[in-house]
């Protein structure tokens, strides 16, 4: 019996699996699959319930924080200054856009605060294509720990962001000193950075759920992604006022949604309206809490099941 | 073949069967006996497959990889796709207190196989039944060298699943049994300054502080020093008495024999052998013995 005769070369043809021989009287009738069912085994890598695998989740919240922290903290581990870059990374950043926008080319398309405005743009727009970026690598590029460990593989897409959200509140404390030293008064609408960075938060984890899935798949995307992030940025108001542009040009009613509803657009200018006060709510489109609330809903949910649908297969090569 | 064969190498005579049979209801399909075994671990007919792409005619060049666009062929070979076939049919039940060594030349698919009881490779056919959640043994792929071994220490044992306070409570017993500080404060340095030894020393202390029902381990006992050696072996066979099952990994046939009773002999990728250790190892080095 047994599968033990099928390699052609030398000894045991016919060596009885010792142990073997006495067995089958028994349980003949019964297939592997009956005897795991009778006692109970289930199907080893199956991809849990929707609801089993939020609970799953949920339980390695520490683990998706620790391994987000664990990441930052070890960007700079070589660093002389350490965990100062941390700061100093996203100052220099905005030290650069303020000496080619502000101070070379002195472009301000008529906004007032124009640099306040660049900066925040720019490290809100930075939190999505990072973000973004992370996810599509985030299964592709940990096959080791995929292919080590059990977890739910939604904590890596998770963690990713959840680490670009730890990096943005640096940038957005270098963020605090740019707009002092502007001299923009702090308001209570500060306070509003709060809800506006959490639905980011979740439409940034959606998006990099979804685009973890298909950068499992299909690896090349990762090499695809800096275009249309780099399209989508600039289609997104990250250097210019979306509602002036709009204003002296005669175009059409649904290039208007599509640019003022544009999820990065809408976060954007929220950061903006929150920090900024001369940014004034008459420059944002209608509803645009809900609208901010709308997107991240579809990307969150919708990413989500995206991602579980597929569980079972991460990690194959 | 064997799909229709029935449980080779099936033990009756398994030691340690200390539960009794299962739940009453379900005796009627098999009408015997007080001590039947309970199966931990079924494999039936698995067939494990690797793709990785890249490797086409031509491989990495650029011309070759535009032909291949151009061509548009539908075949993954064409695409560049080569199929591995890693594991082949094997099919195997084992038991509650078995001790399994898994056997063969590198390259025959043995971590494979324990990387797919593990549910974290897919099958290609066939399926794996297990009871509970089986988990290998290591954490390397958690662990960042960057950082400190304090904070490995915990990233470890979060991503194996433990609380932090679980953790926390083992966190003096990890580091004591990695004897990382034997020769100064290194716990708190980072994992790069280690030396291989004692990263690796490290890694095992953290792997082996879970208790696990169904325990997988890929060669992971010929690590450090000889009085870590000895250290780890007694940590196995304590995690094997809470374990259920326990399978073994190694080349070392030493090792195989201190620790299990049963051997799985696997051969590119088909089981070639099943029994227990000393008749399976005596094949066996008959068959590394005469190739030499």
């Amino acid at each position: 019996m047994s599968q033990v005769l099928d390699t052609p070369p030398p000894t045991d043809t016919g060596t009885p699996t010792a142990t073997g021989t006495p067995a089958p009287a028994k349980t003949t009738a019964e297939t592997p699959a009956q005897l795991a069912a009778r006692h109970g085994l289930t199907v080893s890598g199956a991809r849990p319930s929707l609801g089993a695998y939020v609970r799953q989740l949920w339980a390695r919240r520490h683990f998706i924080t620790a391994f987000a922290t664990a990441k930052l903290t070890a960007q700079y581990s070589q660093a002389k200054l350490g965990q100062i870059w941390q700061i100093a990374n996203p100052l220099l950043n905005a030290a650069v856009y303020y000496f080619i926008f502000g101070v070379l080319m002195g472009t301000k398309h008529g906004v007032p605060d124009y640099v306040p405005f660049l900066v925040t743009g720019v490290f809100v727009w930075t939190f999505t294509q990072s973000s973004i970026m992370a996810g599509t690598r985030a299964i592709s590029g940990s096959l080791g720990l995929v292919r080590a460990l059990h977890f739910p593989r939604a904590s890596l897409p998770v963690s990713y962001c959840l680490q670009q959200l730890q990096q943005l509140l640096f940038s957005m404390a270098a963020l605090a000193v740019i707009l002092l030293a502007f001299g923009v008064p702090v308001t209570l609408s500060w306070l509003l950075i709060v809800p506006a960075l959490a639905l980011q938060f979740v439409f940034n984890a959606g998006v990099a759920m979804v685009m973890a899935r298909i950068g499992a798949k299909t690896p090349d995307i990762s090499q695809l992604m800096p275009f249309v992030l780099r399209t989508w940025m600039y289609a997104s108001g990250v250097m210019f006022s979306i509602d002036r542009i709009l204003a002296n040009r005669d175009l059409p009613y649904a290039v208007h949604l599509f640019l003022e509803y544009n999820p990065a657009a809408l976060y954007i200018d929220l950061m903006r309206f929150a920090l900024i006060d001369s940014f004034e709510g008459g420059q944002l489109p209608h509803h645009v809490w809900a609208a901010a609330a709308g997107w991240a809903l579809l990307a969150g949910v919708g990413g989500f099941i995206y991602f579980w649908k597929a569980e079972e297969t991460y990690g194959r090569g | 073949m064997a799909d229709t064969n029935t449980l080779p190498g099936t033990r009756r005579d398994t030691p340690g069967t200390t539960d009794a049979p299962a739940p009453t209801a379900e005796h009627e399909h098999v009408p015997a006996v007080g001590d039947e075994p309970v199966p931990t671990v079924v494999v039936d007919g698995v067939d494990i497959v690797y793709r990785v792409n890249g490797t086409g005619a031509g491989r990495g060049s650029a011309t070759a990889a535009l032909n291949r666009m151009l061509r548009r062929k539908k075949s993954e070979r064409a695409a560049g796709v080569r199929t591995v076939h890693a594991v082949r049919n094997v099919s195997f039940t084992a038991y509650r207190g078995e001790a399994i060594g898994l056997i063969g030349t590198n390259g025959s698919g043995k971590s494979t196989l324990l990387k797919a009881v593990a549910g974290l490779l897919p099958v290609e056919n066939g399926r794996i039944y297990t009871d509970g959640q089986p988990s290998l043994l290591g954490v390397n792929a958690a662990l960042m060298n960057d950082l400190t071994g304090e904070r490995n220490v915990y990233l470890g044992g979060l991503a194996m699943g433990m609380s932090r306070e679980q953790v926390r409570e083992r966190y003096q017993e990890i580091v004591d049994f990695s004897g990382i500080n034997e020769k100064g404060d290194f716990i708190t340095l980072p994992m790069r300054t280690y030396s291989s030894g004692m990263a690796a020393r490290l890694r095992f202390s953290i792997a082996a502080a879970k208790d696990h029902d169904v325990l997988l381990i890929d060669e992971a006992l010929a690590t450090g020093d000889r009085s870590f050696q000895k250290r780890s072996e007694a940590r196995i066979r304590e995690l094997r008495k809470h374990a259920g099952t326990v399978f073994l990994v190694s080349h070392n046939n030493k090792s195989i024999r201190d620790t299990c009773d049963r051997v799985l002999w696997l051969e590119r990728g088909e089981l070639r052998m099943d029994g227990p250790t000393d008749e399976v190892l005596k094949e066996y080095e008959k068959f590394t013995g005469g190739k030499k």
